[in-house]
């Protein structure tokens, strides 16, 4: 009956077996978990499709991922290399794209330190404690995620540009902070602002607060309570809002381009030097920075998979994709 | 919020980190931003109207909205059919290409950005196959099509995933234990029970398209009228000084963004209520 074989899994028994030969190879996640779980537990697969239907599903979905995906990441690495090795270190060791490294790594390094501090600061004021208006805080909290990176950079043109409200007295008084290291900052500062409070929030609500509560009954100062009891149990979701938070600082472009003003050898962070040097047709060299980029998204995403299942072992926050 | 008590108050700190926490906020986000609408107000009604009117203003956000939509639309589809070939299917690859889901997140746009124009260039490996058969795709409103549905396919993934993987299989082996054939159990049962979390997906690639900079510029052409989107005309705008025309479209994208957070914490409700007991 043509009806009938459409409950019937034809490879049932054998991906049973897969399933759990795989689950004793590698620590499964959470989700992979329950999934398998389930593939073993129904013995009559009455939850799925006809395998010529299953076949095009599959076929779809790896084109779509391959076409969209995965070859603008191929383009990079092969235009990067496209006239050799020794052109590719030479674009690299360029002053200009050694400054915009460097450049770079600064930027980062202050935005995800004052990041990283007030997101644990902010994280303990909204997990461990009950308020009224703890969502509207939230939703403030992730504010930049929904704003156009364009308008991220525009707000600090408005407030310390020559035409802002404070521009007057800024070059009265001699200070740069427009089209200077300061407004990078800032700029980058605000967009990769809600990651580390978004990652701490809901696996510090969800662990509550009866061991700080046990810590400070036994006489431990607030901090002894933070630094030995609290950080301990947050380390792995600290670091994954701190990993998200770099690679978002590292890669920001639309806010950073409005406020850099593209000073050669001075104002140029990585991701910008890629748009100038692409609109020179300077492709290798574009590219070899380009590629240093997609280097770090990559590393990014593996590190966050291993994160992802230090996190799964001592249940996680579930991935939010406004966290990106 | 300042009047905000704790109730629960046997661990220190809570002024102090609640203090600092709004002091921060406020520094970095709610100054600038406020800034951004007072700076509106500066301009009569006429003058923001006759901003936010004119032909170039207007088409700008046309394109931007309009390639939004449609990009958040195959995003929608593509994103359910690669949601399903990963959550309920095995393939080799699998785990691979569930972690490839996320290079557009990961991904800085403006890499994204000469990485799509290079391959769709009219010499790009798509590109040129593509023109032969007359389609040109970079330097064209096709172009930031193709950029946005880019960006946007994480979104609708992330949403859905966690909810299909949940979704109670006794409810399908029920459907179908009653006589309904799997296409049945798949459209009016599976799909109806996804509809929350397709629409935050939608909602939140739609979003993410709309304010999109990085990735679309290389691949866009730029021409205005025809090719150039709202966050690139804020940046034109400003770099001729017209602070208050920048300030204008800006304004209207962040209440556009407002209203779809809005939506979103709406849709999230929703799905939240429709969450059966276990």
């Amino acid at each position: 009956m043509p009806t009938q074989s459409s409950f019937v899994t034809p490879a049932t028994p054998m991906r049973a077996y897969a399933s759990t030969a795989d689950l004793a190879i590698s620590p499964p996640s959470h989700r992979e978990a329950s999934d398998r779980a389930r593939a073993v537990a129904s013995p009559k697969d009455l939850r799925t499709e006809p395998a010529p239907v299953r076949f095009v599903i599959i076929a779809l979905a790896v084109t779509f991922l391959t076409v969209f995906v995965v070859l603008p990441l191929v383009v990079v690495f092969a235009s990067a290399f496209s006239k050799g090795i020794s052109a590719y270190f030479s674009a690299l060791a360029e002053p200009e794209a050694l400054s915009a490294i460097r450049l770079t790594l600064l930027v980062a390094a202050i935005s995800v330190a004052l990041n990283l501090v007030f997101g644990v600061i902010a994280a303990w004021a909204i997990a461990k404690f009950e308020f009224r208006g703890k969502t509207f805080l939230i939703t403030l909290i992730d504010l930049p995620f929904s704003v156009s990176p364009v308008i991220s950079g525009l707000v600090f043109v408005l407030l310390f540009g020559a035409q802002g409200y404070w521009g007057t007295w800024l070059q009265a008084n001699n200070i740069h902070i427009l089209f200077a290291v300061p407004g990078i900052t800032l700029a980058t500062i605000f967009v990769t602002f809600p990651f580390v409070a978004r990652s701490l929030i809901p696996l510090m609500q969800e662990q509550g607060t009866q061991e700080e509560e046990a810590a400070i009954s036994l006489g431990a100062s607030g901090l002894q309570t933070f630094f030995r009891v609290t950080l301990p149990n947050i380390k792995w979701g600290l670091l994954y809002g701190v990993l998200l938070c770099n690679a978002r600082a590292m890669g920001e472009f639309g806010a950073v381009s409005v406020v850099s003003g593209h000073i050669r050898g001075e104002t140029n962070t990585m991701p910008l030097l890629v748009e100038i040097l692409y609109n020179e047709y300077q492709f290798v060299a574009s590219f070899a920075i380009a590629s240093l980029l997609a280097m770090l998204a990559l590393i990014t995403l593996v590190v966050k998979t291993v994160l992802e299942q230090r996190l799964d072992e001592g249940q996680t926050p579930r991935d939010d994709p406004r966290d990106h | 919020m300042s009047t905000a008590v704790a109730r629960r108050s046997s661990l220190p700190g809570f002024g102090l980190t609640m203090g600092l926490t709004l002091t921060w906020l406020s520094v970095i986000i709610l100054i600038p931003l406020a800034g951004l609408f007072l700076k509106t107000f500066e301009l009569s009604p006429a003058q923001f109207w006759e901003i936010l009117t004119s032909r170039r203003t207007l088409n700008a956000l046309k394109i931007s909205f309009g390639l939004s939509f449609a990009a958040a639309c195959v995003n929608l589809v593509m994103g359910t059919i690669i949601v399903w070939a990963l959550v309920r299917y095995r393939f080799p690859g699998r785990r691979l290409f569930d972690a490839i889901v996320d290079i557009p997140f990961a991904l800085p746009t403006a890499v994204a950005g000469v990485a799509l124009t290079q391959l769709f260039a009219t010499k790009g490996w798509l590109g040129a196959p593509l023109a032969e058969l007359g389609i040109k795709v970079a330097f064209t409103p096709i172009g930031i099509f193709i950029a946005m549905v880019f960006i946007g396919i994480p979104f609708v993934v992330r949403t859905v995933q966690p909810v299909l993987i949940d979704l109670d299989p006794e409810i399908e082996e029920a459907a179908a234990s009653l006589g309904a054939n799997r296409w049945h159990t798949v459209f009016r049962v599976i799909l109806p029970s996804l509809i929350p979390a397709l629409l935050t997906g939608f909602a939140l690639a739609f979003a993410r398209a709309v304010g999109e900079y990085g990735s679309v510029i290389f691949i866009a052409g730029n021409l205005p009228n025809v090719s150039e989107i709202a966050p690139l005309l804020i940046v034109i705008r400003l770099s001729e000084f017209r602070y208050a025309d920048a300030t204008a479209i800006a304004v209207i994208m962040l209440l556009a963004s407002f209203l779809i957070i809005l939506v979103v914490n709406r849709l999230q409700r929703w799905a939240q209520a429709r969450i059966p007991v276990h």
